[in-house]
């Protein structure tokens, strides 16, 4: 059979597995559409986390940016993993014993404020949609490569299925869909990277064999091989970065902070029985987390070396181009590596300086890693059937965020107080209907900037929920004032930064320009500390929290006689 | 109010936080401290196939992140229990 039998094989069968289980796990009521009933045990959930939170960007693209950027890619390994710490211990136990069904809900309640409601709901819809146009996008290049569909059909046909389970389902539907979806993400994440660390280094497990010697009897480790080869063909060497400390901190700390202050990743906590349960689904989100994360660098290393090897060629002399092999001239296709014969020797050479004649884009590492290294054709479809469920898995989370904030916060708590929880069932189907348009449309007509804004989405997360959230529940003393100030600050400052060197003048997006030397990337964490500031003198001159608040707080401290998520 | 006293629940929170703190120091260490601020001296020791610096930034770290959320649902337990306010307590 074919890769593309293959393909649509595995992909079909998934696809008909997250059904299965939509119609299984239906919703009857707004408390099983927002947070699944508030019973899902917390493996189930820890699982489900981790395929919400690792999207298209992580499975496809984390792998290749790091294969080509070394130390640097650091960043995001820290940056997506550490929040989960911060997550476990500051947010999750705190907010589950608070029991409502979102993170709008929480800063509206504890805020004893509408404003601070509504400004958090637009913060948390803005993230959303920023995110789901980059999934869909996934989608399609995953589609449009393995099955040679275009990329309009292949966002159609992924956002029918979601559609599908989101719609009917609700959070319960997208909670059980995504644990199958993690077991297949993981499944064809950690095939290729199995066979190819035991053909390269002869270790079974990738996190100790990209740290161990080359199999090909040399008895050279094969991070001193990546090394010389990176250094030799004029690039960077591979263990360290060319990213400034500062800068590298900064980014690690707002990617950290963001994390935990992503309102589809903190719902979550909200879908277990109990307080105890919030932090121990936290650490089983991250178990799953890392199995990934740390087979990554490892994926990024081996496919490093393979990859300059099969282009220049064992000697280092370039490989002749009618020679060239089948996944180099199949993602030619696709227009994600291009060939430009510049000392016209009719040979491939891939360098760092002027030798170069390779354009390879990142994100294609992870999906033709099983061709590079020769995988027979079922495991290439694996990928893409995972590359799917990772993109698939994130987009339904956060639709369910988008239709939430909609139905809940902005119509039962905002503007029709009096719907039944029928009408608010419905309004919130009709939301997720919506989202998932809007979504598909994002998704084959991509704004050019869909890269950016995701930069865009940490730093609001983090300059705005995260502080609020934190001086919330380890705070009793802080007032509305305070709070929204800090919040504003925060996202004022962070947008405006990003706006500037993104769009307004990214001629000027150079190191010498940043504000002491700190990327838009990275700008998050100086406006996270903005709003911690601006909250604590605005507290100084206005009233203190009222008491009925300080007990609230109190109240949210310890576990016992959490009970149940409330209806309101 | 669910724990006996006032003074229970203050020296409740007093653990908790000291508990916190001292978890959030490992977590700053091991992250900033070894993989982003220490890397290049660290990246003078190697550890089988790696630097040391480099293996904390891309492996080492993470499995300290793992650790620590577990060590933290322990002890948080065993405090839940010492003050009798776990979630099925009487």
């Amino acid at each position: 059979m074919g890769i593309q039998t293959w393909t649509f094989l595995l992909v079909g069968l998934s696809f008909a597995l997250y059904i299965g289980i939509a119609i299984w796990a239906r919703a009857g009521s707004t408390k099983e559409f927002y947070i699944a009933g508030g019973g899902v045990p917390p493996v189930a959930n820890g699982m489900a986390t981790a395929a919400d939170w690792m999207s298209a960007a992580s499975f496809i693209s984390m792998a290749g940016l790091i294969s080509f950027i070394g130390y640097d890619g650091s960043v995001y390994l820290m940056g997506w993993t550490g929040g989960y710490v911060l997550l476990a211990l500051c947010l999750a136990p705190y907010l589950r014993k608070f029991g409502k069904f979102t993170v709008p809900d929480f800063i509206g309640d504890r805020y004893y404020s509408q404003t601070a409601r509504t400004v958090a709901v637009i913060c948390a819809i803005f993230v959303s949609f920023t995110y789901v146009a980059g999934q869909m996008r996934g989608v399609g290049v995953v589609f449009s490569r393995f099955l040679e569909v275009d990329i309009v059909t292949g966002v159609l046909l992924g956002m029918c299925v979601v559609f599908f389970y989101a719609v009917l389902g609700g959070m319960k539907g997208i909670t059980y869909t995504q644990v199958a979806q993690y077991c297949v993400l993981i499944f064809a994440y950690l095939v290729p990277a199995i066979f190819i660390s035991v053909m390269m280094t002869g270790n079974p497990v990738p996190q100790l064999g990209f740290g161990g010697t080359l199999a090909d009897g040399s008895g050279i480790y094969l991070m001193d091989k990546l090394n010389g080869l990176s250094t030799e063909l004029g690039f960077n060497e591979y263990t360290s970065g060319t990213k400034s400390t500062i800068d590298v901190f900064f980014i690690t700390f707002a990617l950290m902070v963001g994390t935990a202050g992503l309102p589809h990743v903190i719902v979550r906590f909200f879908t277990v029985p109990k307080v105890s349960d919030a932090r121990l689904s936290a650490g089983w989100a991250l178990v799953f987390i890392a199995i990934l994360y740390t087979t990554a660098p490892a994926i990024a290393s081996f496919a490093r070396v393979n990859m300059i090897e099969t282009i220049n060629g064992p000697e280092g002399q370039g490989v002749p181009y009618e020679q060239a092999p089948g996944w180099i001239t199949n993602w030619e296709r696709t227009g994600l590596i291009g060939w430009e014969d510049k000392n016209d020797d009719g040979r491939m050479f891939y360098a760092g300086d002027e030798r170069n004649e390779m354009a390879i884009d990142r994100d294609i590492i992870v999906m033709a890693n099983p061709e590079i290294a020769k995988l027979p054709a079922w495991v290439i479809a694996l990928v893409a059937a995972g590359g799917v469920a990772a993109a698939l898995s994130t987009s339904a989370g956060l639709l369910l965020v988008i239709s939430t904030s909609i139905s809940h916060d902005l119509l039962k708590r905002n503007l029709m107080p009096n719907i039944t929880d029928k009408q608010e069932l419905l309004y919130a189907r009709i939301a997720a209907a919506c989202g998932i348009a809007v979504a598909a449309y994002l998704g084959i007509n991509p704004p050019g900037f869909v890269a950016e804004v995701v930069a865009f989405a940490f730093g609001l997360a983090a300059s705005s929920f995260f502080p609020a959230i934190i001086l919330g529940i380890f705070y009793k003393k802080m007032n509305k004032e305070g709070a929204i100030a800090g919040m504003l600050t925060g996202i004022t400052f962070t947008a405006s930064y990003i706006v500037y060197f993104k769009f307004i003048n990214p001629a000027a997006n150079t190191p010498d320009n940043w504000w002491l030397g700190v990327s838009p990337e990275g700008i998050g964490t100086l406006g996270m500390i903005f709003n911690f500031v601006v909250a604590f003198i605005v507290l100084k001159l206005t009233k203190e929290a009222p008491d009925h608040i300080k007990e609230l707080v109190e109240s949210l401290r310890y576990p016992k006689g959490a009970g149940q998520a409330q209806d309101h | 109010m669910s724990f006996e006293t006032n003074e229970h629940a203050q020296a409740y929170w007093k653990e908790n936080l000291r508990l916190l703190i001292t978890l959030l120091v490992i977590w700053f260490t091991v992250s900033f401290g070894f993989g982003i601020l220490l890397v290049e001296q660290l990246n003078n020791i190697q550890l089988f196939g790696f630097k040391l610096g480099f293996w904390f930034a891309q492996q080492g770290s993470i499995y300290v992140f793992v650790v620590l959320i577990f060590v933290y649902v322990l002890k948080m337990r065993a405090l839940d229990r010492k003050y009798n306010v776990q979630e099925d307590a009487e």
